[in-house]
């Protein structure tokens, strides 16, 4: 038997889709604060069709499976998930590399999945990236001018002096100076926080409303990562940009984001802002990871550290109800392996799906 | 620190590469000395040379090596004189073996994971293929994988197990020294701190002595009971981890301790200015002092080791309060 799995997601939604559909609305917040919205994710699903044999349907992989936030102008979120949670795949959704089985993204109040090929284009210039290994996402044989060129280009400016001024323009601003020295460089000879810098500069280079980082750091050494976070936070700043920066590690967020979600599984499990998540995590999962999280400290290697037992479901067959109860130290029996858990607030704008807060 | 009896001791080694542009001194002039059943951390940034102190240790060395020299004790006997055919015969897996870094990536995609954990035995123990599968079975029982993973293939497997076969594989030999190289850096974070609780475990179990190497500090505080600090091939900092994660000496040290950011503590992390020096030509005198916020006229000299209560510093500013080593 062999499984594969298709480069895109399925169209055709499937029939169990359905059932298990558990979308429940943000209440007021979303509503009051409509006005100044730049993202709105709806009840997102994004699944991914198994084959058998590379024919037959052997199931899904729901690797998003009914995500509903609102971005605001200016705002900088971190989603918080372990490796194979969506949180890549909820990325590439938004930045319109995949199409949802259900739900949309609305961008300026736009859905993404009615833009037309011309319109999109003009979305991924108002869209940035940043990906995660910087050395993979520049091209070997390109030198940094035309990295850096080849957004413009592509977007239609012309003048090749806009474009020289430009690139000027934003190399200074991420400090890469004096900018005739990295010119002509090809991305390995810079060192991986320079490489990282380009990323930025290239995502920067068209004056994106939004930029999706998806573990910009994860890749550098210790002594660089603030540098590389410190320039994120600057230009966010500056260009009142709307961040999106996904992690899996806890301890950078916080200096970067207003607000944090919390993967698990497909699911958002908790939402609140930085620091009521991390003074009073409320979610079991969210409680394990900031568990987990070390800070440098000799005392640490004399303890055991409590950690949920097991690894995250398989997304293909989740488990029924919430999905962490078969890790979860607080489980209520009858209830978490029966009915998924809606979004309760018990504090104000904090939010998780959890049942010990019904 | 110098209670334990001493496992290994490290003196003098260098390990110089030929390049195209000269030669790099990517191991220079190391001295370090590892207790029975204790952990030590390497910490340094990428290109500092620990993985390359790593291989010469354990006599894993590229085609273009210009220097090898210096002495290593271990267990009293100094391997550096050995033949390379009695080194393998007698010293790896026997006594060092290493988790290369990536090493979940590394398995044999062929091959049953519990055959490549046995071959090990096989190979070195001239054991029988029952008694070593055995074997490997108490093994995987040891780092917390499923016994009857045994017969899976390492595609079956998520990263956190592959990376406990990985150790596994390393510790079936039951060395007394075991080299781990990044072991956690591509894990999640309740991942990352499960392999810690295993590496604990194993610690006190099998008396087993581990030299850990990365860059996170902050993981790196789970196991260390010493910590070397690595900068552009040469050690700069030793002590306690006690010591270390409290107070560290050179400024090198202290700024990486920074830089870390903290979940708990109210802190905001700094970063370090500049760049590691090529290894080709090192600056003379402190290679820090470029970086350095409190470098003065002295730093152009090389700077000593100093020994400032227990802990080992290289740098000029402990003149007056330690002893030179």
């Amino acid at each position: 038997m062999t499984l594969e799995l298709n480069g895109q997601p399925s169209n055709n939604i499937p029939a169990e889709l359905s059932e298990t559909q558990q979308f429940r609305s943000d209440g007021p917040a979303s509503a009051a604060t409509s006005r100044d919205v730049l993202l709105s994710v709806q009840d997102l699903h994004v699944w991914f069709e198994l084959k058998r044999w590379g024919f037959l349907n052997a199931g899904h992989v729901r690797a998003v499976d009914g995500v509903s936030f609102d971005l605001h102008h200016g705002e900088a979120i971190g989603i918080v998930g372990e490796s194979g949670c969506g949180k890549t795949t909820l990325m590439k959704t938004i930045l319109g590399l995949y199409q949802p089985v259900q739900g949309n993204v609305r961008f300026d109040n736009q859905d993404l999945s009615e833009l037309t090929t011309r319109d999109m284009q003009t979305y991924r210039s108002k869209a940035g990236y940043v990906q995660q290994d910087p050395y993979g996402a520049l091209p070997p044989f390109m030198t940094v001018e035309r990295i850096l060129s080849e957004p413009m280009v592509i977007a239609g400016i012309k003048d090749r002096n806009v474009r020289d001024q430009r690139i000027r323009e934003v190399l200074t601003e991420v400090k890469m100076t004096p900018v005739d020295d990295f010119l002509t460089k090809f991305p390995h000879m810079l060192s991986g926080g320079q490489q990282q810098r380009i990323v930025i500069t290239r995502a920067m280079i068209l004056n994106p409303q939004l930029i999706v980082a998806d573990e910009p750091v994860s890749m550098l050494d210790a002594s660089v990562r603030v540098e590389i976070l410190r320039l994120l936070q600057r230009l966010q700043a500056s260009h009142h940009l709307a961040v999106i920066y996904i992690t899996h590690d806890l301890s950078t967020v916080r200096y970067f984001s207003d607000r944090i979600f919390v993967m698990y599984a497909g699911k958002l499990v908790e939402r609140a802002n930085v620091n009521d998540i991390l003074r009073h995590p409320l979610h079991p999962y969210t409680q394990a990871l900031l568990a987990a999280t070390p800070d440098p400290d000799y005392r640490n290697a004399l303890t055991h550290r409590e950690l949920p037992p097991g690894e995250p479901p398989s997304l293909v067959n989740p488990p029924e109800g919430c999905r962490f109860h078969p890790r979860c130290p607080k489980k209520i029996e009858g209830l978490c392996e029966v009915e998924v858990p809606p979004n309760f607030e018990p504090a104000p704008n904090h939010y998780t799906a959890c049942w010990l807060f019904r | 620190m110098t209670e334990k009896e001493t496992l290994l001791s490290i003196e003098d080694l260098r390990l110089y590469f030929r390049t195209t542009q000269g030669i790099v001194q990517a191991v220079d002039s190391v001295d370090l000395r590892l207790g029975v059943n204790e952990a030590m951390v390497i910490l340094g940034e990428s290109g500092c040379g620990k993985t390359s102190l790593s291989r010469a240790v354990l006599r894993l060395l590229p085609n273009n090596v210009d220097t090898y020299s210096g002495d290593i004790y271990l267990e009293g006997e100094n391997t550096m004189e050995m033949a390379d055919e009695a080194f393998r015969r007698q010293i790896r897996w026997f006594k060092m073996s290493l988790v290369p870094q990536a090493a979940m990536n590394a398995l044999n995609p062929v091959l049953k994971v519990g055959d490549q954990v046995a071959e090990p035995l096989i190979v070195h123990h001239r054991a029988e293929k029952e008694e070593a599968r055995n074997q490997a079975a108490w093994m995987f029982e040891k780092v917390g994988v499923p016994v009857d993973f045994l017969d899976r293939y390492a595609f079956e497997l998520s990263g956190g197990m592959r990376q406990r076969v990985a150790l596994a594989m390393a510790l079936i030999t039951l060395p007394p020294l075991v080299f781990l190289d990044e072991p956690t850096s591509a894990l999640d974070v309740l991942t990352q701190a499960n392999i810690f609780n295993v590496l604990k475990n194993i610690k006190k179990e099998l008396a087993v002595s581990f030299i850990l190497i990365t860059h996170d500090i902050a993981t790196s505080s789970e196991l260390a009971d010493s910590v070397a600090v690595m900068y552009a091939g040469q050690i700069v900092e030793v002590s306690d981890a006690r010591r270390f994660f409290t107070d560290p000496l050179h400024p090198y040290a202290q700024l990486l301790m920074s830089s870390v950011p903290k979940l708990k503590v109210e802190q905001e992390p700094t970063f370090i200015t500049g760049q590691p020096p090529s290894l080709i030509n090192p600056p003379s005198g402190c290679r820090f002092a470029d970086r350095c916020p409190s470098a003065f006229d002295r730093c152009s000299e090389e700077p000593p080791v100093f020994l400032v209560d227990g802990q080992q510093v290289r740098c000029w500013l402990y003149r007056a309060k330690g002893v030179r080593a």
